[in-house]
């Protein structure tokens, strides 16, 4: 794949470019993305492949793992979350800096996946918002690759006052998230 | 021996001492694992784990799902080495059910056995040398590692969450793609290991951090019920593989590497050496593998053909039995061990005739030497409890059921 | 060693500990006994020159709701690494009375085990040094692994029982 990222809709001439700021900003923002990891369990395993050698998430923009979440733009939960986790997951998920994403990695994370027991948070979205799903018990490295992907897409095309409308007020209401 | 205890361990704290909270979500650790230690300066005066972070009642869970629907969570114990898991949770039950395996379905599972050692080895072997500072050498061995996971592909279809085998042998023969791959494994891993060894084996830095880094000794490894390659760091020569030789493990010869010390470099030292062993044992298995059937003949328990589902009857009828779980199961108790990644992983089986176990109990080896972690770590530096923690191989899949 | 040597042996040095014994389907002896004569009887098989049961494999407890009077109870695997000789202690006990002597201070690596077993059954290791819950939430309320409590959380609004075939089950959906 090229390293060149695709220039979005605007006005070029003799020296200069000009599009809308939010576009701009998007695609700074979608392509150094830094993702703190927060592997539990055996999609951690398949994420350390990701990182590795063979699929290199460091291709798109993400060779920084950030393991600070006052440094983080990417929540990547991988695992199974159980109660007991519930709370720090969303402690962490409150540290985080405005604009944040989470991508739910695996059938666990997504929904307790085969672990419908009474230990187990039956989905990551009972404690925090969640921007990509990923299925997958656990998901190939393609198939967070893809996830990754599709967090970019929605990174990019992000206007740049959503996280101060109505609506995100809202769904940070409903999960109680101050 | 007195039996360290998290409430004894509070007593005066003065301004010298400091708590620091270590985790759950902690960077220098290798997944969910909290401890609170008190620490004196970079020393550690005491520390308390707390786990459960991801207990997701695996012993609750068997209780509720029949025999042939288990294997997919013993996946889910020690997911770097998945297929010991359930070869073990397989032999459990052939155990109960007295069924005896061909030879080739033996050797085949030996290989794939050694296999998902390697691999598991491998990952704990080379996050050790992350957590030393040596990035080089893990990116060498993931590579190789993703060759392992090809390899399991080619044999049922998934990398690590396998759900390999079946009660009563394989579920399918090698395909020639998987002879291909294999031999060619055969030939082109070891001079790659050797130069992951080369980086780290004799490396001053390497050998200066983990030199008596977490040291235990073989009384306390015994008492502390550890096994696996943590205890034979400490220099105790036992391995379930020839204490109770299963799946024609006593056809082979291979040495078990033992360690002086107990600490971080034995443990990584024991390690190499058991990659070398699992190495040769493949070889063996593979160039001896005999011909015959890769399953047992227990219609009742494997599932027929599929073709033979559709034309014959008495195809037909084992398949809904099998899939249905209508087989007559005996009444009765077994307890078999596997020698894990980590160590004894036991199966201990009741049943009481119903279509799933009345009780399984998993010895989970993870979960029963990290308590010694605390008393490993006393008086050490900060970054020698990362390391230890790291050659200990904590699993956490294991660790918390 | 045989079953035999080591119930004579037990016989002679600890005589009436064992109430019953059998051998298991797998080949390991299973000697029963009663709780205040456990712990004399898993340290003489500990210390004894001639049983040497050095290392414990494992601890587990068991739960029979319909066995009125012994409903609950412990199993010890214990494994002799010299001769490679396994053996399982059982004791049974009522739930209203369910109290079992520690053995951390025989293995210490029973204090973790013996904390989840006190976690999923809720019974109580008298004389453990720590005894909390170790896998599950602080507040939890019950025991989980008793039979009368169901697997799944009957909180969980995302999942429908019925499509499981688990409508109002309680304790094994399979029987």
């Amino acid at each position: 794949m090229s390293n060149q990222v695709e220039i979005p809709e605007g006005y070029s001439g003799e020296g200069f470019f000009a599009t809308q700021l939010s576009s701009a900003v998007g695609l700074a923002r979608a392509n150094s993305l830094w993702p703190l990891p927060f592997a539990t369990s055996c999609c951690g395993i398949e994420f350390m492949a990701t990182m590795g050698t063979n699929y290199d998430l460091a291709r798109f923009g993400m060779e920084r793992l950030s393991f600070s979440p006052r440094q983080a733009d990417l929540l990547m939960v991988m695992g199974t979350i159980a109660k007991k986790m519930g709370p720090i997951l969303k402690q962490v998920y409150t540290q985080m800096a405005e604009p944040k994403w989470v991508i739910a990695v695996g059938a666990c994370a997504s929904s307790g996946g085969i672990f419908d027991t009474y230990s187990v948070l039956q989905g990551i979205d009972k404690v925090i918002p969640v921007d990509v799903y990923v299925p997958g018990c656990p998901p190939r490295p393609e198939q967070i690759i893809d996830g990754i992907l599709k967090i970019q897409e929605l990174v990019k095309n992000e206007p740049l006052r959503r996280r101060h409308s109505p609506e995100y007020q809202h769904l940070m209401e409903k999960y109680q998230i101050g | 021996m007195q039996v360290q205890s998290y409430f004894s361990s509070l007593d005066n704290i003065d301004g010298e001492l400091a708590t620091l909270n270590l985790g759950p979500t902690h960077p220098a650790t290798h997944g969910i694992f909290q401890n609170v230690l008190k620490m004196d300066g970079e020393k550690i005066v005491s520390g308390e784990p707390t786990i459960g972070y991801i207990h997701r009642a695996f012993e609750k869970l068997a209780e509720r799902r029949p025999y042939n629907q288990i294997t997919p969570i013993t996946d889910r114990l020690n997911y770097c080495s998945s297929p010991i898991n359930n070869m073990g949770w397989h032999m459990t039950v052939e155990k109960l059910i007295g069924c005896e395996l061909p030879k080739r379905a033996q050797y085949m599972r030996i290989i794939i056995m050694e296999l998902s050692r390697i691999a598991d080895h491998l990952v704990c072997n080379s996050v050790i040398g992350v957590d030393t500072g040596a990035l080089t050498g893990f990116t060498y061995m993931f590579q190789e590692r993703e060759r392992i996971y090809e390899l399991f592909e080619e044999v049922c279809g998934s990398r690590l969450t396998t759900n390999i085998g079946r009660i009563g042998g394989m579920e399918r023969d090698f395909t020639p793609a998987f002879h291909a791959k294999l031999k060619d494994f055969l030939k082109t891993f070891p001079p790659r290991f050797e130069e992951f060894c080369g980086l780290l084996e004799r490396n001053r830095i390497f050998m200066d951090r983990c030199i008596g880094a977490g040291p235990i000794t073989a009384e306390m490894a015994m008492a502390y019920g550890f096994t696996g390659p943590n205890l034979r760091a400490a220099g105790v020569d036992y391995d379930v593989r020839v204490m109770s030789p299963y799946s024609s493990y006593d056809d082979f010869d291979f040495i078990i590497p033992v360690g002086v010390n107990g600490d971080t470099y034995d443990r990584f030292m024991v390690r190499q050496e058991e990659i070398r062993q699992s190495l040769k044992i493949i070889n063996d298995a593979y160039n001896n593998l005999p011909v015959g059937p890769y399953h047992a003949d227990v219609p009742e328990f494997y599932l027929p053909e599929k073709p033979d589902v559709y034309t014959k009857m008495e195809a037909l009828i084992y398949h809904f039995k099998v899939v249905m779980q209508e087989t007559p199961i005996p009444v009765g108790e077994v307890y078999h061990c596997v020698e894990g990644g980590n160590g004894e992983l036991g199966f201990y089986l009741i049943s009481d005739g119903g279509r799933t176990p009345y009780r399984l109990h998993f010895r989970r080896p993870c979960f029963i030497y990290y308590q010694a972690y605390p008393e490993m770590i006393k008086g050490a530096m900060l970054s020698d409890a990362i390391l230890t923690m790291s050659s200990m191989n904590v699993i956490a899949g294991e660790l918390d059921a | 060693m045989e079953s035999e040597q080591i119930l004579g042996r037990l016989a002679e040095i600890m005589p009436g500990a064992v109430t019953a014994h059998d051998t298991a389907m797998d080949g390991i002896l299973n000697i029963h006994t009663t709780r205040e004569q456990l712990y004399p009887l898993l340290q003489t098989l500990r210390d004894d020159a001639q049983l040497g049961f050095n290392f414990l494999t494992s601890l587990c407890a068991i739960h029979y709701p319909e066995n009125a009077g012994q409903e609950l109870g412990m199993i010890y695997h214990l494994h002799n690494w010299t001769k490679n000789v396994r053996i399982r202690v059982k004791i049974y006990f009522p739930t209203e009375d369910a109290h079992v002597p520690t053995i951390c201070t025989l293995w210490p690596s029973a204090n973790w085990q013996e904390r989840q077993e006190y976690d999923f059954f809720g019974v109580v290791f008298t004389g453990h040094p720590d005894l909390r819950r170790i896998l599950n939430v602080d507040d939890m309320e019950v025991f989980p692994m008793r039979k009368e409590y169901r697997l799944e959380d009957g909180t969980r609004t995302d999942k429908d029982d019925r499509f499981f075939g688990r409508d109002g089950h309680e304790g094994r959906s399979f029987d």
